[in-house]
């Protein structure tokens, strides 16, 4: 056992406090502003405001759409998504591997992208508008699927694919049918990981923000999207504050409920290596049930996307790129201030800004939790939690917080340009330790020790065995944050200047204003957005550690 | 009674068995003994209905199993490294297969303590399966395939994980329990003393075929291929104008002997050295021989062979 000296302690404080500072004075603070302007809006306590949210009609017609719709969207993707974590855990074919790094491509697209796509597709003249279900709640369900389906194939998928397939063959011996094997043996094994994917989903889809306020229509709002209608459209911000500490407390709750899943992941599972498990498919009903499931991902996956494409090259004067060229142009009557490909280039800059800080505060919040020894769990879990807490609060929270905490003294940003990538490395932070956290943590010791044995000095074994691994997962995190950043629309719409737009924002505002030439452009701004986001994580998708971490 | 007739089992392009005959009468335990890779845990799993067939058949009592699927064919099988249930405790584990058979709770718990009972685990209900070292998981896996009363019990190196004490001691136990019970029952090990202690009849297997079945002294006298031969450790060389295979204990350093050689190393082995000699051939005979006046790596000696030690075998 090393003996920790002072220098290496103070080092570790070091590491420690920046990642706190910064969550501190961006999270922290903000979110306490929200809470004092709910709770005190004249610095006297006032509990007007949650009166107001508790007598409203509306308000508690939205606070019960959010919950049952999460709820419904939660249950629906797991149906959806577990076969294919079954099919991608369980068989080998070809393409696999290309399919695995597709099925994550939804999960990453920008929220407005998602909207833009659904909308396309069951607007009154798109190909699905027949169902009627332009606006309707059905296509905000189906459009949550699409987003959260990776999250489920990619936390149930990864613990399946490690699960001893002989488990169930055993189970099939002694008489089991194959259903009764799946819920007598696989279930029970999968429960902490689909606790986990549930509770992520749950969360993603309670505090969806761009999907809803593009396809829910004024009928269909969450708490997310009242909260920026009560600060933007009826200057409420009293209630707004209110409504963010309702979201909280109901994030919180739902974070509790998802560490308790986390933590009981793991144990005394039969854990084999991948290759054990996955191998070809066998028999006639094996290659149906992977065609099934290709199929399914084809269809729910690709559909979406292939519309939005088809639909940006679509001109009224037949196919071409005419909507993609009209980006580099500002013409009159516009909603907008500057050209849309400016505002590619803002996000460009926007991203590389905010993945830069978000490895930074990320990349050092994971060695000070990694390399602290597990005698420290509480410490260690409020920690975890502090870092978590910005991925559930949602990001039209940190953008709200921003609006009203870093608009004047002490902390007066409203003119930094730079207070966009701040806000979108905040929200990248947590992925980028649930990223490179387990990577860390799962650096076999005695892979140091062999080095060291082998004549390896301290610093070398460090070159030698961690940083490989460790600038492994510092890409994989990097490529993610980038990706989150370009697709931030949260938080950006709280705090972005009509002169710096980012390329979400461009899409909203087109698609907001009505015309065939603005829905055309936004289109096409939705296609370049997508293809940008989906090139870096498919280029990450290379550098992935298998078998660990996450997403 | 278990009869397998011309089974071949294809993994991608590699034929894991390889046009496979094999019975199994009831009452006898078959050991089948081959070398790693050599397809006895394919076989195994292909008769439990595991692996799809690419051709032939398993049948009991000349009933074709092809269209009985894995849980109806009332099979055990006790998989290497056990695939215990790691979220059910012991007696979870062992009345599994009593409750998929229908048996109410209270039954099944009632059989599987008798089981565990058999296998020498009565108390044991209510551990964790993480708790139990080897021997004892071992013992779980086995009075889990037990306890449905399969017709055939099958046994993938039950005994591999364990060490050599405990494994000599595990045969003799199992070899009482078959008889006790009068299992029927289908042993696969890479082994040969476990093999020839617990089986009444052995099957060498390679290659995804049967290369030699019989009695365990039959198998063991008289080999009938070089593979069979030297599987076994006998030394296999040309002796007159034949391919012969020579009992390891039936070798001698005899300074008149009709193998003439050079010493490549020396081994000791507790009561005696293994002196292994390389012939003008390029065949390796590996010679018993006491310690004391032993020749140096390099030394040029002769060899000679115990007539009762060896087994004509089929040219090259």
């Amino acid at each position: 056992m090393r003996r920790p000296t002072a220098a290496r302690a103070g080092a570790r404080a070091l590491l420690v406090m920046i990642p706190v500072a910064f969550v501190g004075v961006f999270f922290a603070y903000p979110v306490t502003s929200i809470i004092g302007r709910g709770l005190a809006p004249h610095w006297r306590l006032d509990l007007s405001p949650f009166g107001d949210v508790l007598s409203s009609r509306s308000l508690r017609h939205i606070i019960w759409f959010t919950v049952w719709q999460a709820a419904l969207s939660t249950l629906l993707t797991l149906i959806t998504a577990l076969p294919g974590a079954y099919v991608l855990a369980r068989y080998e074919f070809r393409g696999k591997r290309l399919v695995h790094a597709l099925v994550t491509v939804p999960f990453v697209l920008p929220t407005v992208v998602v909207g833009v796509a659904f909308a396309s597709l069951l607007r009154p003249n798109g190909p699905l508008g027949g169902l009627g279900l332009d606006q309707s709640p059905v296509a905000i369900l189906v459009a949550h699927v699409f987003f959260n389906y990776a999250v489920v194939v990619r936390t149930v998928g990864g613990l399946w694919s490690h699960l001893d397939r002989r488990q169930e063959e055993a189970a099939r011996v002694l008489g089991a049918s194959r259903w009764q094997a799946f819920r007598e043996v696989t279930l029970p094994a999968l429960r902490p990981a689909i606790a986990a994917a549930a509770s992520i989903v749950f969360l993603f889809t309670f505090t969806s923000f761009g999907v809803i306020l593009i396809l829910g229509g004024p009928r269909f709002a969450t708490l997310e999207v009242e909260i920026f209608r009560e600060t933007f459209e009826l200057l409420h911000l009293p209630l707004a504050a209110a409504l963010s500490i309702v979201q909280l407390l109901a994030v919180v709750a739902t974070l509790v409920v998802a560490g308790r899943a986390h933590s009981r992941r793991n144990t005394a599972l039969a854990l084999r290596a991948t290759a054990d498990v996955a191998r070809r498919p066998r028999s006639p009903r094996e290659r149906a049930t992977i065609a099934a499931v290709l199929v399914t991902m084809t269809v729910l996956l690709g559909g979406p996307i292939a519309v939005l494409i088809d639909r940006s090259l679509s001109t009224r004067s037949g196919y071409g790129f005419g909507f993609y060229r009209a980006l580099s142009t500002l013409h009159s009557g516009s909603s907008l201030f500057v050209a849309p490909t400016e505002a590619i280039r803002n996000s460009l800059a926007f991203a590389t800004a905010a993945t830069v800080i978000a490895l930074v505060v990320g990349g050092l919040a994971s060695f000070a939790l990694a390399s602290r020894r597990s005698g420290q769990g509480v410490t260690r879990a409020g920690f975890d939690m502090l870092l978590m807490l910005p991925l559930g609060t949602s990001a039209v929270t940190i953008g709200f917080g921003f609006l009203i905490a870093l608009d004047h003294p002490p902390l007066d940003l409203r003119t930094s340009p730079m207070l966009i990538p701040i806000a979108h490395a905040l929200v990248a932070v947590p992925f980028v330790v649930r990223i490179m956290l387990p990577v860390l943590r799962s650096v076999d010791n005695r892979l140091r020790e062999a080095a060291s044995v082998l004549g390896a000095s301290p610093a070398r074994v460090w070159r030698e065995v961690d940083l490989p691994i460790v600038a492994r997962a510092a890409l994989v995190a990097a490529g993610f944050a980038f990706a989150i950043s370009l697709g931030e629309f949260g938080a950006t719409i709280f705090i972005v200047r009509p002169d710096y737009p980012t390329l979400p924002v461009v899409i909203y505002r087109l698609l907001t204003h009505p015309g065939v030439d603005n829905f055309g452009a936004a289109m096409a701004a939705s296609t370049i957005l997508m293809v940008v986001t989906a090139a870096a994580v498919l280029a990450i998708e290379r550098f992935r550690v298998r078998g660990v971490g996450e997403f | 009674m278990l009869t397998v007739e011309h089974l071949v089992v294809q993994y991608d392009h590699t034929r894991a068995l390889d046009a496979l005959d094999l019975a199994v009468a009831d009452g006898e335990t078959l050991c089948v003994l081959g070398p790693s890779g050599s397809g006895k845990s394919t076989l195994l799993r292909a008769i439990a209905g595991l692996e799809p067939l690419a051709a032939g058949r398993v049948a009991w009592d000349g009933h074709d199993l092809a269209d009985v699927p894995s849980h109806r064919r009332n099979l055990g099988l006790m998989f290497q490294d056990h695939a215990l249930f790691p979220h059910r405790d012991v007696l979870g584990n062992v009345a599994f297969g009593l409750r998929m058979q229908g048996l109410d709770a209270t039954t099944a718990a009632q059989r599987a303590r008798e089981t565990l009972a058999l296998v020498g685990l009565a108390g044991f209900e209510h551990r964790r399966i993480p708790q139990l070292s080897g021997g004892e998981q071992q013992r779980v896996a086995l009075a889990r395939a037990l306890a449905p009363a399969p017709r055939l019990l099958m046994l993938d190196e039950p005994l591999g994980s364990l060490d050599r004490n405990l494994r000599d001691h595990l045969v003799l136990e199992l070899r009482e329990l078959f008889v006790r019970l009068h299992v029927t029952a289908l042993f696969v090990t890479h082994d040969h003393d476990e093999a020839f202690a617990i089986g009444d009849r052995v099957a060498i297997m390679r290659a995804g075929r049967i290369e030699q079945a019989g009695s365990p002294s039959d198998v063991w006298r008289r080999p009938e291929t070089a593979f069979t031969a030297r599987f076994l450790g006998y030394n296999v060389t040309t002796l007159g104008n034949g391919l012969v295979a020579i009992r390891p204990d039936g070798l001698h350093l005899e300074p008149t002997g009709p193998m003439e050689g050079v010493v490549r190393s020396r081994t000791f082995r507790r009561d005696h050295f293994l002196v292994e000699v390389e012939l003008a051939g390029g065949d390796v005979l590996e010679v018993a021989a006491p310690a004391g006046d032993l020749p140096d790596v390099g030394d040029r000696v002769r060899v000679s062979a115990d007539p009762s030690a060896v087994v004509t075998l089929p040219a090259r």
